[in-house]
């Protein structure tokens, strides 16, 4: 059902874990439709990217899609990072079944998310970007709950 | 590659070697159409009603109530819809449950739009049916009560003899979906006042494309597929007779080692349903613990979700099912984890295990490793365990 490319993103997903500090972070999914994405990016004062990590509750595309989605960011600058659409994720992976769109769909936004909260925590305003539109805590009532 | 721990029994099973071995002559020597008159026909009338008679005598049942299909689903499609059609002049009430199998749900939703009304009754968090929303539920005008013996994600057995107690009482036609329980726990259609029972041959070691409703003798209901006489007129079309051979067969064999079988089945499933409540954090056992079917473990773990956890278990050769939303081509997990009142997030983290007899406990006890591992590794990938875990810590 999975590219090759997908299975070894999935297997062994690239910048997996966290940034602490970091220049800024996006969490974007609902766990109640079974995906949530966390992006971290640290941009150096040149708005270049220097490293960006990820943290993933999802299927096998939800996690491949956040690790190649780390990988097309990483050493690219603020703008550039803006441009990397979820069509690209999808390519650089060879393509996914058409049930797991949404996954690349999240990845792109959840870069976008982190980008979001570098340009509020820095009072800039990047070109293009606008405010994430899906959230963890979008349609979140019910507080989890614990054996 | 290392040899497949098969734990999806529940899914399908292996076809047992003598039920191959019972097959093959009725492919290769005789062959013939079982309504024809020479001698090559009638040999395959005669394995037909031997099979008729094997099924009648494992459910307590006469032959002519023995009706065959070509599985489980055609089973419930006929017994809910050919019922409805019968007795829509009587009423057009029908009472199942929350977490029967799609082959009744969506049967039922078709109804619905055919002007038939559904009451679906709830179940409690362990997915045992209330009986009292049940009772409450009758109506003058409901004509039947369907609801399946033993759940097939959860492995529930519900309380089919009160349920038929209680349709006999009010003068209800009771079918039950047994597609999960025909083989595996005993079963008397007389004892718990089944009217109709739906089986599937695939499910107990028997081949794929058979299965039988059972019709109490006397009840008024409506031919599925028309033409031929075959199967009393009920059920046109050349009787599969290999599949119906096999399945008797299957029957056969599962009744003969069904005591061994379960006592087998039942250690395995404790040491999986032990060893995982021991030793892994977070998760929690779906599902009654006695009321069980004896092959059936189903965990939700919370912080991870299904699909990940079934592609990496396939990564080690272990073959498994889950209720998350990803494996069911739907953006909703199974409703049967939501109706036992799981939120959509433990849902998504559910892990359904089904042993057979020919598994062992180094099996058991790979798998288990196995899930720990990968449990360990799917948590730290997630946001909501790091949430969690800084929450604990006062972090967050």
């Amino acid at each position: 059902m999975y590219s090759e490319k997908v299975m070894d993103h999935f297997s062994n997903p690239r910048n997996m874990g966290e940034i602490e500090e970091a220049s800024g972070v996006g969490t974007v999914g609902n766990a109640k439709c079974g995906d949530i994405m966390r992006m971290y990016l640290d941009i150096d004062e040149n708005g270049v990217i220097q490293d960006c990590k990820f943290k993933t509750f999802g299927c096998g595309a939800a996690i491949a899609t956040s690790s190649m989605a780390t990988e097309l960011v990483k050493g690219k600058t603020v703008e550039q990072a803006l441009a990397v659409t979820n069509k690209a994720v999808m390519e650089a992976l060879d393509g996914l079944p058409p049930v797991k769109v949404h996954c690349s769909l999240l990845a792109e936004e959840a870069i976008h998310a982190a980008l979001w909260d570098y340009a509020q925590k820095n009072h800039i305003e990047i070109e293009g970007l606008q405010k994430p539109k899906s959230d963890i805590h979008e349609g979140e009532e019910e507080p989890e709950e614990e054996y | 590659m290392e040899k497949v721990i098969y734990l999806d029994n529940a899914a399908t099973t292996k076809t047992a070697p003598e039920v191959v071995e019972a097959m093959t002559p009725y492919f290769t020597e005789y062959y013939g159409n079982a309504s024809s008159i020479y001698s090559l026909g009638t040999q395959a009338k005669k394995a037909v009603s031997q099979a008729r008679e094997t099924i009648a005598e494992s459910l307590r049942a006469e032959p002519n109530e023995i009706y065959f299909t070509a599985g489980g689903s055609e089973a419930d499609n006929w017994a809910v819809k050919a019922t409805a059609e019968a007795y829509a002049s009587k009423g057009r009430h029908i009472i199942t449950s929350a977490i029967e199998h799609h082959a009744v749900l969506h049967t039922c939703k078709y109804l619905e739009q055919k002007g038939f009304e559904v009451t679906y009754i709830g179940v409690d968090e362990n997915g045992i049916l209330k009986i009292e929303e049940l009772k409450a539920a009758v109506r003058p005008d409901t004509i039947l009560i369907t609801v399946m013996f033993a759940n097939n994600e959860i492995g529930t057995i519900q309380p089919v003899k009160e349920i038929g107690e209680i349709a006999k009482e009010k003068g209800i036609l009771f079918h039950t979906d047994a597609v999960q329980a025909y083989g595996q726990i005993p079963i008397d259609v007389d004892e718990y006042h089944i009217d109709m029972l739906s089986a599937s041959g695939h499910k107990l070691n028997g081949p794929k494309g058979t299965g039988f409703l059972y019709i109490r003798k006397g009840i008024k209901t409506r031919s599925f597929i028309h033409g031929g006489q075959q199967e009393r007129g009920r059920r046109a079309g050349t009787e599969n007779v290999p599949g119906i051979v096999g399945l008797a067969a299957a029957v056969k064999r599962a009744f003969a080692i069904m005591e061994e079988k379960t006592k087998k089945e039942i250690a395995l499933r404790d040491r999986l349903i032990e060893r995982i409540k021991k030793e892994i954090p977070y998760c929690r056992l779906n599902g009654d613990e006695k009321k069980r079917l004896p092959n059936n473990v189903n965990f939700s773990f919370q912080f991870i979700e299904g699909e990940s956890l079934l592609i990496m278990l396939d990564m080690k050769g272990i073959c498994a099912s889950s209720g998350s939303a990803c494996t069911s081509g739907s953006l909703d997990p199974s409703h049967v984890l939501l109706a036992i009142g799981l939120a959509h997030e433990t849902a998504h983290g559910s892990l359904r295990l089904t042993v057979s007899e020919e598994n062992t406990m180094e099996e058991m006890d790979r798998t288990v490793d196995c899930i720990k591992e990968i449990i360990e590794r799917l948590r730290a990938m997630s946001p909501l365990y790091e949430d969690f875990c800084k929450k604990k810590e006062g972090l967050l």
